[in-house]
């Protein structure tokens, strides 16, 4: 048993700020790929003939009962195999993306269902397109009241995304990982890492009140 | 596809989905137990009590889980804390869940209306006793789905204590992707395993909701 000391992630300190910002770029990429995708598969699964419909809600299915660390692997491991070689970083934004977007597209396929019939209806007779209903009318609404789970989920994704780095993405669990090598310090490294996680949760937590309260002020 | 491999390998996989069971339940029973501590700390008189809970959930849920296991098992023997991978596993993954499931816990406490601890409190009851009596049967009922949908993040995050070499099913998984190259019918093995679980408790927890349905 040795003692602590947090001196010793004085000199590491830049890697780990480093190994932050790759944690910032992931989320927030794979977070622009999860609310995206979560909007294009909520409306396959409502509005896509049943040849397209089915096989996504299988793909969804799929995704909500495994594992992210398990798709994360089939990803990066299962498509070399086939041969598609992605590098580590495209598979763990496409890894994280597709499974969120999962859990947003249940959250945003309810928020369609749940606008109301009139505003269809209403957008149909003053000669909008279907499509145009859809883009311009019913999806911004959804979006709108389904705002905070949607948040719920990128906040999750943020520490989701420290699972990365077992397929070898430099990201702040990784940055820890290598100066723990180094040092043979856990404790110290894994408890900074920690900490650096903690504050960029708060700052995306006050970020989404921000926006939250920004889009209740454009009802 | 190799359908032969995933036959032979099955055997395998299904006591290594036996360990994740095994480590879900025993993480499950610390989770709750932390879970009712921490939802009682939160909700009590004494500031010092609510400090502590609202600190525990704060740091719990504001982490990843993976760190917190990293914390536990490779930080802990600098202070003095050896655990065997499956304790730090089951300890880790109990703590983490529990910061959620107090949440879940104190959400149903808060949506039990006012109106009814004000009335058990003017006939008599004390605090004990409301909240015994007239609370918690109202507020278990709204407890089954928010814990239900903690208990399946559980059991899929249980995946997690792999990176701290508990042999379960995924460790298991990428132990045989070692030795097979056969990414996609191993990993599909093990999706298929993780499938049946995580559906089956789904199952079990609308089943539960729907018996205690007030309506």
């Amino acid at each position: 048993m040795q003692g602590l000391d947090f001196t010793v992630v004085a000199p590491y300190w830049d890697l780990l700020v480093i190994g932050a910002w790759w944690t910032t770029v992931l989320t927030v990429s794979a977070g622009a790929l999860s609310f995206f995708g979560g909007i294009l598969f909520a409306v396959i699964v409502l509005y896509a003939p049943v040849i397209v419909a089915y096989p996504v809600r299988a793909f969804m299915w799929v995704f909500m009962g495994t594992p992210l660390l398990l798709q994360l692997f089939l990803i990066y491991f299962g498509l070399v195999q086939i041969g598609i070689d992605i590098p580590a970083l495209a598979a763990g934004i496409v890894g994280l993306g597709l499974h969120f977007a999962v859990y947003n597209a249940d959250i945003i396929r309810a928020g369609i269902v749940a606008v109301d019939v009139g505003q269809t209806e209403g957008a149909r007779s003053i000669g909008f397109g279907k499509w145009q209903t859809l883009r311009h009318v019913v999806i911004p609404q959804a979006i709108r009241n389904t705002a905070p789970p949607i948040g719920g989920n990128l906040i999750a994704l943020l520490k989701e995304s420290s699972i990365v780095s077992v397929i070898g993405i430099a990201e702040l669990v990784h940055s820890a990982q290598l100066a723990i090598s180094e040092t043979f310090r856990p404790f110290e490294f894994y408890i900074t890492a920690a900490a650096l996680y903690y504050i960029l949760n708060l700052v995306l937590e006050a970020a989404l009140r921000l926006f939250e309260r920004h889009v209740e002020a454009s009802r | 596809m190799d359908f032969s491999l995933m036959q032979r390998v099955f055997p395998f996989f299904v006591e290594a989905a036996l360990v994740t069971i095994e480590i879900t339940v025993m993480a499950l029973i610390l989770g709750l137990a932390a879970a009712a501590l921490a939802a009682a700390a939160k909700m009590s008189r004494s500031s010092i009590l609510r400090t502590i809970g609202t600190l525990y959930v704060s740091l719990f849920r504001g982490t990843p889980c993976l760190i917190q296991l990293f914390v536990l098992y490779f930080g802990g023997p600098q202070i003095g804390i050896n655990l065997e991978p499956f304790a730090a596993g089951v300890i880790g993954l109990g703590l983490n869940i529990g910061a959620y499931m107090a949440e879940s816990i104190r959400g149903a406490l808060v949506a039990v209306d006012r109106g009814q601890t004000e009335a058990a409190r003017t006939i008599g009851f004390s605090r004990l006793q409301t909240l015994r009596k007239v609370v918690l049967p109202q507020a278990a009922r709204l407890m089954i789905r928010p814990l239900g949908v903690n208990t399946v993040a559980l059991l899929k995050g249980s995946a997690l204590v792999s990176t701290i070499s508990v042999v379960e099913l995924t460790y298991t998984a990428q132990r045989f992707i070692g030795s097979t190259y056969k990414p996609f019918e191993i990993f599909g093995v093990a999706a298929l395993l993780y499938m049946i679980m995580v559906y089956a408790v789904a199952r079990v927890v609308d089943l539960l909701d729907k018996r205690f349905a007030i309506v």
